[in-house]
Order: C-alpha cells, then structure tokens, then sequence
C-alpha cells in the first residue's frame, strides 16, 4: 500500500523490458487493423475482390503476428527479469 | 464399415480413458513435470474448437464465404493481447482461488451469491444448445457413414447415438472430473485427455485438408485457381457482421465457462500464457487453413444438396478414402467430446457451487460445526450436476429434433454467454463497478438477448408469430424484436449483439454509478482492480480463540482432515506456537476462506466461515485502506495497529505462559502431597503386615503367605512408581541407550493391544485398528515404541467416558513419516488442559483412575527420543493423540 515515488529514469535494462512490454501490448491492436483492411475494400458487383488472394493477406498477417509474438515473448524471457517483477513492474513507472 | 468404426470408436475412448488415468496417477505421485507444460496448457485451450467448427466451419465457409474466419480472429486477439486482459484475469483468479467465471463475478462483487446463481442460470441456457449441437454432430457423423453402408442403417438409429455419447461423456466426466476435489479445482486426467483430443482433431483436419489440395485438386496452384473460380465463397466485405462476430468470438473466448475453465482454472503456472500467446493463434490458424478448399472442393464434387456441414467426412467417403474417413470422423468426434466434458464440468462446478450449495447451507443453518461430511455432499453434487447438465443438452436436442434449426445455435449461444463481459471487464479494471450494477447488466443484457436473439432463433410461429416480429408487440413498432428503437436494416445477430452490449454496459455503468458498494465490495474491488500490488488481503474477519476448534471441524469435512491438520499446524508454527489449534487472526482466517473457496466458491466458504466467526467487521482503517487517500496516517496507523496486535498477542502468551506455569506449580504441589500419599499407603501396609510377621508366634502358615504376599504386591506397586520416575529422569537427561531394529508399527500396535487387553480383565473398550496401507517398516526402538502404545490404548481404557467406549487406531505412511493417531469416543481432553496433559503429574480434572500421571510425559520423552513427535489432535470428536515418526531416524 505503499506509495512510492516514481523514479524519473530507469536503469538500461529495465527500460528494454519496459519497451518490449509496450511491444507485446501493441501487437494486438496492430493485428485489429490490419484484419480490418479487407472489409474496408470495395464492395463491387461487377468486379468482386478475388477471394483467394483476401484468404492468403489475412493468412500472411496471421503468420506476422504469431512470429510477432513469437519473438517477444522469446526476447523477454532471455532478459532474466523475474516473473513478479515483469508483472507489476509496468505499472508505478516507465 | 460401421462396425469397423464403433470399434475404432471405443478403442479411441478406451485411449483416452487410459491416458486421463495415466495422467492422475502421474500428479498423484508428483510426478510428471511435462503435465505442467506450457504445451499441454495450450493445447487444452483448443477445446474453444468445438465439433460446431470442425464440421460447422467448413458449412459456414460454403455458406457465408470468409466469415467462417473471424470464429478464429477474435479468439487470436485475445491471445495476442495476453498481457491486457489475460494476465490480469489468470492472476485474479489464482490469488481469489476461482472455481469458475460465476465465482469469479461472486468474488468480486462482495461474495454475492445473488449474482453467481445468475451467471450459472445465464451459463446453463447458454451452454446447453451447445451441447446439444455436439450430440448432433456426432449423430450426424455416423449417419454420413451409414448413407454409404445401407445394411448398418439400422444398427445405429439418431436417437441411440445420441443417448450412448451422452451417457459415455457423463461416465467420463464423473470419473475424472469429480474424483478428487482438489483445493485448486485442477483435473490433471480430463486436461491431459483434452490435450491429446486436441492433436487428434489438429491432424484430421490437416490430413483432410492435404487431400483435397494435393489429392483432389492437383495442388496449390489448381487450388487457388478453383477457389477463385468458384461464384459460392466471394468475397462480399459485409463490414459489421465482420466486426461483430470478431468482438462476439473475441468476447466468447474470455466469457464461455469451458474457456474459463481451462484459461484460468487449470492453469497451472501464469508463465504458460506466454507460449500460449503465440501458439494458440498458431493452432487455430492451421485449424482454419483449408476450411476454404474443403468447402470449394465439397461444393464442385458432391451433389446439389449434401449438406455442406458434413464435407469433411463425405469428401473422403466419396473418393473411397475410408481410412481419412474415420481419421476425419475421429477428428469430430474428439472435439465434440472434449468440449462436452470440459463445458458439463465447468457448468457442474458452478450449478453445485452456488445453486445447491447454498441451499444445503441455507438448510443446515447455524449448524456448521454439526454438518455432516461436507466433501461427500459436494461430490454428490457436482456428480449429480454433471449427469444434469448431460441430460439438459440431451433433451435439448431431441426437443429441437436435431434440424438445421439447431446449427445455427452456436452464434446465439455465444451472444447469450458473453452477457457478462462488461461486469467482469468492469470488476476487473474499474473499481467504481458495484454489485447492483453487474446484477443490472447482466439481467437487462439476458432479456435482450432471449428477446432479440433466442427466441426469433426457433423460428417464426414457434415462439413470436410472424406479425409480432414484423409489426412488434401490440404493434409497438419500436419494440419489433430484430429492430429495436425503429432502427432496421441491421444484420439480426449484428443488431441483437449491439444492443444487448450497449444497454448491458449502460445499465451496469449507470446503475454503479449511482449505488454506493458494500465494504466487502470495496475490499474486493481493491484487490482485484490492483492485483499486481496488493498481494496482501485486506482484512475482513475477526475471531475469538475458542472458535479455532469450530473452524477445524468444519475445514476438516471441507477439505479433508489431512489437508485442514497441515494447514491448521502450519499457521500454529507460524504464530510462533505448538499444536493444531492457530489464533483466528484475521490474516488466518482470509488465508482459510480462501483455501476453502477452492473447493466450495467463494460465496459459500464466505457464508461458512461467517456462520462460525459470526459477521465481517470491516474496520474503518481497512476502509480507508481501500480508499486509498491517506496513504500516510494510514500506513503509520498500521504500523501502530500491527505493533498492538503483536503487543497484544505477547501478553496473551505471557498470560499463557504465566497460567501454565502457575498450574504447575499447583500440579506439583498436588503431586508431592500425592506422591507422598503413594508412597505412604504401601509403605503403611508393609511395616504393619511386617511388624505382624517379626511377632510371629500363633500365625498359621496361611496367614503368613497372606502377609508376606501383601506385602510383596505393595513393594512392586512402589517399585513400578520409582521405576516410572526414574525412566522418566533417565529420559529427560538424554541417557538412554536405544536399542534401533527395523520393525513393522503394525505389528507393535497389534501386540500392545493384546498387551492392554490381556492385562485389563474386565476389557469394556472396543478397539479398532485400521491398517490403511500395506506394510510399513521403521526403523526405531521397538520396546519402546511398544511402551508408548500401550500406555496410549491403556490411557483410552481408562479415560474413555463413552457409554461404549470405542478406540479407533489408524496409521498411514505419509512420504517419509509414518501418522498414527489413537481416536476414542469420550468426551476428550478439556482446550485449557490440551497444553498441559503432556506434563509431568498432570492428571485431569479429579479422575477416578489412580495413577501418577507419569504416562504421557514418558510417552512424550520416548517419541522425542525416537525423532518423532506426539501431539493432542483437537477436533476429532472425542480424546485424540497423534503420533508423527519419521521413517529412519536422522
């Protein structure tokens, strides 16, 4: 319950982690838009979008995001903070 | 064929049956690290696929073109976006120790049973249209086999399939999901069995998929050129249905109780989320990778009218391919399977949890340390919901008749579910969020939902008449059921799910607004909302000493008395004292609830422990704790608060000590004038029987062996008296030689009661002696430890004031100790002497039984000597000792 300052600047390290969370928090809301993308195209009769080539963009962003995610999560276990500290770290300062 | 696949059937299950035992057998014995693996918790997850999407996806790809993907979008996301809302939600729910997404919106908003009986009412109606549609597929599955086998047609009628599945998966779930009510609601067995389900329907649906690419089409280039080709799956962009059922699918991953089952209850260590952030996405990519060329290919290959819905299976079966056939046909079979065990135990964790608990609890009220055995009652509960909730989605099927009404469910399920996501997005990030808010939510998003969604879902004229949903109630054209407020044009399950939401969230944003929170509500919150910081409870509970046996009697048929012993001792040693029976301080009692909120919820351990301790009291500081304002005071007010608490607790273990002390000096004043009388009554005799003999003259030889023979018992009766005192000094100084052989304890105990028996004559007790385990061998000092045994049983013989006196003697092997308690039926030792028995001279009370009371004193130095510990065990009921030896003394 504690209230500690917050400190200004933040040793090296601690700011990659603190980066590489805004990372990982980003990478859903990247997904959201580009997944929206393909309802933004054109709706036209005549000329419909060709179906495959819609299914392979949303499977491509699919495949970005998941290494996305991949290497993050990899990067962040290889800095050796502890998992209490990742945990509420975030939150008191950046 | 058939035959060939009910065989193939009940191998696979026979298969799984074997690995969940493996798996339990495995946990039991604390091994099996890799049951703890991040890859077994990601692939349990998977039972989000349901046999709605392993079939169904390929009947909505055909159907609806691309939109069948964003069942799989959302639920990515989610996954994407762990660090959100999944780490909060897991963290929330392994320091609250939840049983289920009811007992999570319980726990937070107050422990209100209230709202968790609604969650589970909204989950039940949710869930069992889902159920049923798993029972269809499995039906339909083995109806597509028997369309290319007419002679097995009659073998396997719908209706048998169904039931047979339905009582298979009750049997499983029962099985495994209900044999151990473990304190962290875990089942090793049913998630491993779900993992490997998991891979199973994985590699049918790739197998399949490879196939039709390679197969079929003559690969991925053919492929792309027939999909495109093909006017059924064009891309027709309809943005808010692809927005909605992208926030639906997102919304249901994180509401649907078989997902909050595995995400948050099974989970086993918060760090899986992080491979689950990735590999999940990547499991369900690949499990909708060739949904769109199995549809392509079903739609040019098969006959007008074959139902899409079942491509997967009928594909291979039309191109003779009867060995993907059944890979495929295992593939739905596991999802469906899998989901229907998870979802029944989940749904049975919640109906017994906060339907029947409470009112068994209600029923039995201020009785709580007379209940009966609490663990058998909840076991019964949730085996009897389980085979309830079977038997809801049963019916529910057969009612529907199993039409295509019913495969179009599954979206409306989902919009019924994800009702509670604002009060549980709100209770978690939003302290403001109060009880009566969530309740309103909840309740006006329910009826939104029946009114908009449900039930236009049967069809016109079977619920709403076609007038009713076009003109709307008494013509009230503002209220038609798929265009509220006059707004039309909207997609029905866009519109139903729009505004459910949006008058769910107002009504639970208002309503908070407005109400003030209870204290245990602002406590709650406050835990919740800042879980990364307050890792400490707030306390809410203060108790007097002497309810501290109450609430061992009641953990003990809670938790199982073994679990309640460890946790009760383990807090005893912590307050710095011996024994079993810790002070109720209110950090114990937080601690206590909550380990009981893991086998009950959280409503009913809160409900228990209040009948015991009677109400909360919620101090003013712990308010101003949750507040939050005035960090300051607050934090030297606590300090000055802990420092009273600890002063207080000095003194009352002072004032322990000091009356202790006292009562010893008493007891040794009582024990010289005692042991003076002892020793003064036969000596008395002897010289008067002995100054008989020295005159000796006109005694008959009878007499005189009379005398002599007198005086001879009264000389063994002070021998046996110094001989006690000085076994006790030799012990208490360290001197004794111990004589170590490696023996059978049950051996020992067996001879000390012919010992205790042969010695007594008139043996009015009944012993029993349960050998719970095979043999157990020890290495100790067996005369000794025989001593200690037969002073224990002789001690039961005499004290035991039952009308029929009973001794119940067990003994087990726990790791490398061994646990031997000696239970009677008396009236027990009084709590002011428990402290006091193991004294030298103690005797309780003004008993009847002469004797030194040497006995447990010299059991106490002998079990010390042997490296163990003997201990008075509180709350059995009657006079109870437990001995603790370790296995080969260090």
């Amino acid at each position: 319950m504690k209230k500690t300052e917050p400190l200004i600047f933040l040793e090296r390290r601690t700011y990659r982690v603190r980066r590489l969370i805004d990372a990982i928090r980003l990478v859903p809301i990247l997904g959201m838009l580009l997944w929206t993308i393909p309802i933004l195209i054109r709706q036209d009769a005549n000329d419909p979008a060709p179906i495959s080539s819609v299914m392979i963009y949303i499977f491509v962003i699919w495949a970005i995001l998941i290494a996305a995610s991949f290497l993050l999560v990899r990067w962040i276990t290889r800095t050796d903070s502890s998992w209490d500290s990742l945990m509420s770290g975030d939150e008191t300062s950046d | 064929m058939l035959n060939i696949l009910i065989g193939v059937c009940l191998l696979y299950v026979l298969a799984l049956f074997l690995v969940a035992f493996w798996a339990e057998r495995s946990a039991l014995r604390g091994r099996g690290r890799w049951l703890r693996s991040p890859w077994v918790y990601t692939l349990s997850l998977s039972i989000y696929c349901t046999a709605w999407t392993f079939y169904g996806a390929v009947g909505y790809a055909a159907r609806s073109g691309l939109e069948y993907l964003t069942i799989y979008l959302g639920p990515s996301l989610v996954m994407f976006g762990w660090w959100w809302i999944l780490r909060r939600l897991v963290r929330v729910g392994r320091t609250q120790r939840v049983t289920s997404i009811a007992d999570l919106l319980s726990s937070r908003f107050g422990k209100s049973n209230l709202l968790a009986a609604l969650v589970t009412l909204l989950a039940v109606v949710g869930t069992t249209p889902y159920i049923a549609l798993q029972l269809q597929s499995v039906t339909l599955s083995f109806s597509a086999f028997a369309e290319y086998d007419a002679t097995a047609m009659s073998l396997i009628s719908h209706d048998n399939s169904a039931i047979i599945v339905a009582l298979g998966l009750a049997f499983f779930t029962i099985l495994f999901g209900t044999r151990n009510l473990d304190v962290n609601e875990r089942h090793h067995g049913v998630v491993m069995a779900i993992a490997v389900e998991a891979i199973v329907k994985l590699f049918a649906l790739i197998a399949v998929g490879v196939f039709v690419v390679w197969g079929v089409s003559g690969g991925f280039g053919a492929m792309i050129t027939t999909i495109d080709q093909s006017a059924l799956v064009e891309w027709k962009g309809q943005g808010s249905r692809w927005f909605g059922l992208t926030f639906l699918s997102a919304a249901a991953f994180l509401c649907l109780p078989r997902m909050f089952q595995v995400l948050v209850v099974e989970n086993e260590n918060e760090r899986h989320l992080m491979t689950a952030s990735w590999a999940f996405p990547t499991y369900v990519m690949l499990m909708s990778l060739f949904v769109v060329p199995i549809a392509v290919v079903g739609r040019n290959l098969l006959p007008d009218g074959s139902n899409p819905d079942l491509f997967v299976l009928s594909i291979p079966l039309s191109q003779g391919n009867d060995t993907l056939a059944v890979l495929s046909f295992l593939g739905g079979f596991s999802s469906a399977t899998s989901m229907v065990i998870v979802a029944s135990l989940a749904l049975a964790t919640m109906v017994s949890n906060h339907v029947v608990m409470p009112v068994w609890l209600r029923f039995t009220e201020n009785r709580a340390s007379e209940f009966g055995d609490v663990r058998r009652v909840i076991t019964l509960a949730r085996r009897s919901s389980i085979a309830f909730v079977l038997f809801l989605g049963y019916l529910y099927y057969s009612m529907s008749g199993g039409g295509e009404a019913l495969a179009s469910i599954g979206l409306v399920s989902f919009t019924g579910v994800v009702q509670v996501l604002p009060s549980m997005m709100g209770g978690l990030f939003w302290r403001g969020a109060t009880r009566a808010g969530a309740i309103s939510g909840i309740v006006v998003g329910f009826v939104v939902w029946v009114y908009c969604l449900f039930l236009p879902s049967f069809g016109h004229d079977l619920v709403f008449s076609k007038s009713f949903m076009d003109l709307g109630p008494y013509g009230l054209a503002f209220l038609r059921p798929q265009a509220l407020f006059s707004i039309t044009g909207m997609d029905p399950l866009v519109h139903a799910i729009f505004w459910s939401m949006i008058l769910n969230t107002a009504s639970f944003v208002f309503i908070s607004l407005i109400t003030f929170p209870s204290p245990i509500e602002r406590l709650q919150g406050a835990q919740f909302v800042n879980v990364f910081h307050h890792s400490t409870a707030a306390r809410g509970w203060s108790g007097k000493v002497a309810q501290s046996e109450d609430l061992m009697v009641m953990s003990q048929r809670i938790i199982g008395s073994e679990q309640a012993q460890n946790l009760f001792r383990n807090e005893a040693r912590r307050q710095g004292g011996v024994g079993y029976l810790p002070d109720p301080t209110p950090e114990f009692l937080e601690r206590l609830e909550r380990e009981l909120a893991g086998s009950v919820g959280a409503a009913t351990a809160h409900a228990m422990i209040a009948q015991i301790v009677g109400g909360t009291s919620v101090s003013v500081q712990d308010l101003m704790a949750v507040a939050d304002e005035t960090a300051q005071i607050m934090e030297y007010s606590n300090r000055l608060e802990a420092q009273s608490n600890e002063l207080t607790r000095t003194a009352r273990q002072l004032r322990q000590v000091n009356e202790k002390l006292t009562r010893l000096s008493v007891q040794k004043d009582a024990f010289l004038s005692q042991i003076s009388h002892e020793l003064r009554t036969p000596m008395t005799s002897i010289l008067a029987f002995s100054e008989i003999l020295q005159d000796g003259a006109g005694l008959s030889d009878d007499e005189m062996t009379k005398y002599a023979s007198i005086i001879h018992g009264e000389a063994t009766r002070l021998t046996r008296l110094l001989d006690d005192l000085l076994d006790l000094s030799v012990l208490e100084n360290g001197q004794v030689n111990l004589n170590l052989l490696r023996v059978d304890p049950a051996a020992l105990i067996d001879r000390a009661i012919a010992t205790v028996q042969a010695g007594s004559g008139r043996s009015n007790i009944a012993i029993k002696f349960a050998k719970t385990e095979s043999r157990i061998s020890l290495i100790t000092d067996p005369d000794r430890l025989s001593q200690v045994f037969i002073n224990l049983i002789a001690n039961a013989r005499k004290y035991c004031d039952a009308q029929d006196p009973e001794l119940l003697i067990s003994m087990r092997q726990r790791e490398n100790r061994i646990i031997a308690d000696f239970i009677d039926n008396g009236s027990g030792v009084p709590n002011e002497d428990q402290e006091l028995i193991f004294e030298k001279f103690a005797r309780v009370g003004e008993n009847k039984a002469g004797g030194a009371g040497l006995g447990l004193a010299i059991c106490r130095e002998i079990i010390g000597r042997l490296g163990g510990e003997i201990s008075y065990l509180p709350g059995q009921g009657g006079g109870a000792f437990r001995i603790i030896l370790p296995l080969e003394r260090s």
